[in-house]
């Protein structure tokens, strides 16, 4: 086992808890502590799979300004408490055994495709900013533009349902 | 690590999400095990495409970056608006569309 398994099962176990912890604890401001855990965990598996653009992209998008908008509307709503309702116990087994259910069956599905086995750490520079551009450019511009357009559409459209209903009324 | 890790710990992370979206009353909470199963997707999409060296999977992944940097802005916007209506961002209380 070199440094590379040690680093790799160190973050998947990391993941794991954290993002356990993030069902589980009641508060959700810690919810979002927990998710922004899980994502650093998950660059820092990007890193060892050597996609760089990737890791810096989650870190500085999910954990920077995606989070951030969670926080901001969590501190909004002031939901920072312990007393939110929770659902019944049979509704929590019922949930902890279909999910349990569904990654059994996917991984049976998983067992016996025909993989190769080859390790997928020294796998050349396809992660580097260099090649992604020219990927992105030459095959998927469309899309690229595409992605623009309904970033604007979102924008609108969060602005139109954001707004309160007290200036409507004046407007009309 | 042999793709089967990767296969492994995405499944987890998805099953985990899944989980969560059953359990928990909070919307934004559930909003947040959404945000966690698709970065069990991303990540396996990343292993995928260094296992068979093609850079498409991790533009792929980029383009599922900002479609849910876009969900995000308007799913919070959606239950900020709920939130002043019926003053809760409990489900139970939201799972009706009328009145």
């Amino acid at each position: 086992m070199n440094i590379h398994d040690i680093i790799f099962w160190i973050l998947s176990l990391w993941a794991i808890v954290c993002a356990i912890f993030v069902v589980v604890s009641r508060n959700p401001v810690n919810s979002v502590l927990f998710l922004i855990a899980t994502f650093f965990a998950i660059s820092g598996h990007y890193i060892l799979m050597n996609a760089q653009f990737l890791a810096i992209v989650n870190i500085i998008v999910y954990a920077g300004a995606i989070m951030v908008l969670f926080l901001f509307v969590i501190m909004l709503m002031n939901l920072n408490t312990d007393t939110e309702p929770q659902k019944s116990r049979l509704v929590h087994f019922a949930a902890l055994i279909s999910a349990g259910s569904l990654l059994l069956v996917i991984l049976s599905a998983f067992r016996y495709a025909n993989l190769t086995q080859v390790p997928i750490t020294d796998a050349g520079d396809i992660g580097l900013i260099k090649v992604l551009g020219k990927t992105l450019f030459e095959h998927y511009v469309l899309p690229f533009e595409l992605s623009s357009v309904l970033f604007l559409a979102a924008m609108v459209g969060a602005m139109v349902i954001g707004r309160k209903e007290v200036v409507e009324e004046k407007t009309k | 690590m042999p793709i089967q890790s990767y296969l492994f710990l995405s499944f987890s992370l998805f099953a985990i999400g899944v989980m969560g979206v059953l359990m928990r009353r909070n919307a934004i909470v559930i909003f947040m095990c959404i945000e966690l199963m698709l970065n069990a997707v991303n990540l396996l999409l990343v292993a995928f495409s260094k296992l068979h060296g093609d850079a498409g999977a991790q533009v792929f992944v980029f383009f599922i970056m900002v479609v849910a940097a876009a969900e995000v802005a308007v799913g919070l916007a959606i239950i900020v608006m709920m939130f002043r209506k019926v003053n809760s961002v409990d489900i139970n209380i939201l799972n009706r569309l009328k009145n």
